[in-house]
């Protein structure tokens, strides 16, 4: 059936050079015209590029994604929808996903972080949960790049203006700085969403003459080809001329969208509903058909438009923001329009469910595309790509000289800007919207509780991307790790994990050999957790003229408390209680700020044994829970020295540490990072009953010393620091470098 | 008693109002919508936080002319209690309900944190339940804070005890550092010259428990509380 469909007078006609503009190759171009038995019409051309790109497609990364573990006892959503979803109990389900927005936060920094902050909260409301918390994972170049400042001001503002606009907590997320990334930044938006236990909404369509109903914001001319031409290809010189495809976000329109979708849900007059994101139109229709197996309709004379004269193309492909695409019960469109007229939102039939399994455009009385729904999602190419490791070792820091003075060495972490206090960020996010807080910014993981229920959430995204570009594989397995650990520091048990995969160009056998040992990692260490991947996202083509950053799976991992209560904080609280350390294994300066500040010493990242963590983490939960734990901290950049600063900080009041207890002389033992430390207070009294629960599981636990009241950090004959001190180098660090504030 | 929340477009904080005045005080809130034109009986209407029309213009700038304003403004002028929080002061100062006006804050950006307050005059119906000279601990969360008026307002409403709230540093002194947005005379909060309506920069309704924030912001809400029970008493008495 090739269906007839023509292009309009004055579209380009379309040809082999017309595809390869487009992004489609050869090969993919001579696949359109053998499925549709013709070839495409402009319109069609447009659609078929869209949907075939990398971005929308996955088609280099889909049968890796397959292998994840997905499933669990808990899961109630898995990948295909719009995002995962688990069980957390007394009738409560967590909807969460991180995604990217790299490539327009790099071209335009303040909108294109706000739009990956509104995406990703589209993708959990059209699930129909209330978005209760936002996280981000963000990298960004060196601060000797001329780039950096005014990207990160762009990048901070925008999550702000966009998540504090509309009432959604931002509680957590993490930052590095690196060389690695001057030429193409990284921003990964997480949300977290709660919904009731059996009110999820779907996104498939079905019931064949079901009115589509156009939901939000009208349509513009923005965000044309974001998806297929700025998310799915590599940085070039020109790619700054690329800023017309970056999005504007609107977070008031966001906001009243949130509301009346919710309230709308609750209806029960939606069959499937699905957030307008990349490929804008064309994607939700075709992809909410295709789920369902049906045929869908639409009318684009009938779109809402914020100018006049787009043509069907510019229609079908505009990313605009803040739009939903709707399935509703025959029959009960004017209630539903009546809720989006409370919240002053348009609701507008555009089209209709139909049998023949038909993606099909009218627009004045033409068919302008009439495709088999197959070919635009199901159909589209998958590629297995050639991998293979690179042929040169990956790049290490210089050899070290001379190890530093551990005095030197602590301070000069403590203002290192991946290691200092990211305050200056996160307080330009409101993380108390909702009264949910209970942990926010600036701790091991944020932790909100849930009202009504004594159960809590816990949440925390990590990277460890140097880590990765030594062993993408044992670097993924670690990042896993440290994101598990650090929900465990606050007590809370692990339940799920989402994941952006963050990588170079996909047509290049290393980097593809990157991302197959990326996804052996993250799934080695979900199997040995036992951990569900309930969502996740690829994003391919992070690199700038051939060059790559390093592979960077961003792990996010949400866990869940019986008892929100119980929560456990990263600082010392009473003199007299006693600092234990508790690890896997042993640590090693390779991959470490320690070692990208003063050269490279160690030969290679430690081997991890995700089933030892898995005992660790198990532990710290039943300590928790047992009430055993004054405080616990993970322990990550910038190593055992840094951490036990760290726990010192307490906000209330400063706290001190004697550590006698460790090879004070060892720079491995004071500034390495991995893969496996915490560091935890107890009282005298619970020492033995503490210890137990670890040595009993096999792992090292050590008495390390006593905390102080006396605010001096003491480690062994080598360090003697006064903590208030080391606390104003850690908490100036970054406005000095951001805006030039010594205060 | 009788609460009502104005839930304007963009309102955000609306939520956390209602939990903090119902489920955790057990006074009796409701919403109220802003095309309204009633306020369904409320004995004090909170105006509360958020970004009201997105605040693309002027903070307040649009929802002063929502049709439920037309009844908060005759509200107050028959000597109904009206509390702006954050947002719902920038309203108030836009709707002239009360004097002065919120600028960008002195460093340009949006800020979250905690901070000090002292209560500068104890005696209006949303400090009573404090002594001259408390210091609440609150958080705030806004771009646009930083009270200004003309110098001669100032002293004017320094004289008549119009300035409720300040933000000191942890020793209850005010100081520029201590400061957070640069408000002229360190003000935080600030009620009109009949001490019937108060806005506020910061938000105690996010200081109402301690598992949270902590709870000094119960303590602006419980005046609100005594101040309208020993209003009825006293109606009362002078009934018998």
């Amino acid at each position: 059936m090739s269906g007839i469909a023509v292009s309009l007078a004055g579209e380009p006609a379309v040809d082999s050079e017309l595809a390869r503009a487009h992004g489609l190759s050869a090969e993919e171009f001579a696949l359109v015209q053998k499925l549709l038995g013709r070839m495409p019409t402009f319109t069609e051309l447009g659609v078929f590029s869209v949907m075939w790109s990398e971005h929308c497609s996955y088609k280099s990364s889909r049968v890796y994604l397959k292998t994840l573990p997905s499933r669990g006892e808990m899961v109630v959503a898995e990948q295909g929808e719009n995002a995962g979803a688990i069980d957390v109990g007394d009738g409560w389900v967590a909807v969460f996903k991180i995604e990217s927005h790299n490539h327009p936060s790099f071209v335009e920094p303040y909108q294109g972080a706000a739009t990956g902050v509104g995406g990703i909260l589209r993708d959990i409301f059209t699930m129909g949960a209330r978005p209760i918390a936002s996280m981000d994972s963000l990298k960004f170049g060196s601060f000797e790049h001329p780039r950096t400042r005014y990207l990160v001001g762009g990048v901070v503002g925008g999550i702000g203006g966009y998540g504090n606009c509309v009432g959604v907590p931002t509680v957590a997320g993490e930052t590095m700085f690196d060389p690695a990334y001057n030429n193409n930044i990284l921003v990964n938006a997480f949300c977290l969403g709660l919904a009731r236990k059996g009110e999820l909404m779907s996104a498939r369509a079905r019931g064949v003459g079901n009115p589509v109903l156009y939901v939000g914001s009208a349509t513009g001319r923005d965000g044309i080809h974001g998806a297929s031409l700025l998310a799915s290809a590599e940085f070039d010189a020109s790619s700054q001329s690329k800023r017309p495809t970056v999005q504007v976000g609107d977070p008031f329109t966001e906001k009243l969208l949130i509301e009346a979708c919710l309230e709308a849900a609750r209806s029960g007059a939606i069959v499937a509903i699905q957030d307008m994101g990349a490929a804008g139109l064309t994607s939700s229709s075709s992809e909410m058909a295709a789920r369902g197996g049906v045929g869908i309709e639409l009318e684009l004379d009938r779109i809402p438009l914020r100018q006049s004269g787009l043509t069907p193309y510019e229609m079908l492909l505009s990313e605009s923001q803040e739009r939903m695409l709707l399935v509703a019960e025959r029959g009960r469109e004017a209630e539903l329009q009546a809720i989006f007229a409370k919240w002053d939102l348009h609701a507008v039939v555009v089209g209709k469910i139909t049998d023949d399994g038909r993606w099909r455009a009218r627009y004045r009385g033409q068919i302008v595309a009439d495709i088999p729904v197959r070919a635009l999602a199901d159909e589209a190419p998958v590629y297995r790509r050639p991998a293979a490791p690179p042929a040169k070792p990956p790049a290490r820091p210089a050899a070290l000289r001379e190890h530093p003075a551990p005095r030197a060495a602590l301070r000069a972490l403590l203002d290192n800007p991946n290691v200092a206090s990211k305050r200056w960020i996160y307080r330009q996010y409101d993380s108390l919207v909702l009264s949910n807080t209970v942990l926010g910014p600036g701790s091991d993981a944020a932790v909100l509780r849930i009202k009504g229920s004594r159960r809590g959430l816990a949440l925390k995204v990590d990277s460890n991307p140097r880590a990765c570009a030594l062993d993408p594989y044992l670097g993924t397995v670690s990042t896993v790790c440290e994101a598990v650990r650090n929900v465990a520091c606050v007590g809370a048990r692990p339940a799920g994990i989402t994941n952006c995969l963050n990588y170079g160009n996909p047509e290049r056998p290393e980097i593809m050999w990157q991302f197959a040992r990326g996804i052996e990692g993250l799934r080695e260490a979900a199997l040995a957790f036992g951990l569900p991947v309930v969502s996740g996202n690829v994003s391919f083509y992070n690199e700038t003229e051939g060059r790559a950053i390093p592979p960077t799976p961003t792990i996010a991992v949400l866990g869940v408390m019986d008892d929100v209560s119980r929560r456990v904080t990263q600082f010392f609280k009473a003199p007299g209680d006693r600092i234990l350390m508790v690890r896997s294994q042993a640590p090693s300066l390779a991959a470490s700020e320690y070692e990208a500040m003063f050269g490279a010493s160690a030969p290679g990242l430690c081997p991890i044994e995700p089933g030892r963590e898995k005992r660790l983490v198990d532990g710290l939960v039943v300590a928790v829970e047992s009430g055993l734990i004054r405080s616990a901290h993970d322990v990550s950049g910038g190593g055992l020295a840094v951490a036990i600063a760290q726990a010192c900080f307490n906000p209330e009041l400063p706290m001190g540490a004697a550590i006698d207890g460790l090879d004070a002389a060892s720079p491995s033992e004071l500034f390495g990072e991995g893969p496996s430390t915490v560091i935890i207070t107890a009282k005298q009294d619970d020492l033995s009953r503490l210890s137990r629960i670890f040595s009993d599981a096999g792992l090292e636990c050590r008495v390390l010393g006593s905390v102080t009241a006396e605010a001096r950090l003491r480690i062994g004959s080598v360090l003697d620091e006064d903590v208030r001190e080391l606390a104003g180098i850690y908490e100036r660090s970054l406005p000095r470098r951001l805006q030039g504030d010594d205060s | 008693m009788k609460w009502g929340v104005i839930r304007f477009p963009g309102s955000l904080d609306d939520a956390d109002a209602l939990w903090a005045l119902g489920e955790v005080m057990g006074q009796e809130a409701r919403a109220l919508w802003h095309k309204d034109e009633t306020l369904g009986g409320a004995e004090c209407v909170v105006l509360p936080g958020g970004f009201s029309y997105g605040d693309y213009l002027r903070c307040g700038a649009i929802a002063r002319f929502a049709p439920i304003m037309r009844a908060v403004a005759h509200f107050a002028a028959e000597g109904g209690l009206v509390i702006g929080i954050c947002n719902g002061f920038q309203i108030l100062c836009e709707a002239r309900l009360l004097p002065g006006a919120l600028t960008r804050n002195r460093s340009l950006s949006f800020i979250c944190q905690p901070v000090t307050v002292r209560v500068e005059n104890a005696a209006t119906p949303f400090t009573c339940a404090a002594r001259k000279g408390d210091l609440l601990r609150l958080p705030i969360k806004h771009g646009e804070g930083r009270y200004v008026a003309p110098e001669a307002e100032l002293d004017a409403m320094e004289r008549r005890g119009q300035v409720l709230l300040r933000y000191v540093d942890d020793r209850g002194e005010a100081s520029d550092a201590a400061n957070p947005n640069g408000s002229m005379r360190s003000i935080a909060g600030v009620a009109n010259e009949r001490f019937n309506v108060f806005g506020l920069m910061p938000h105690p309704e996010h200081a109402v428990e301690s598992a949270l924030f902590g709870q000094d912001g119960l303590r602006l809400f419980e005046s609100i509380v005594l101040s309208r029970s020993s209003l009825r008493l006293s109606q009362e008495r002078a009934v018998r």
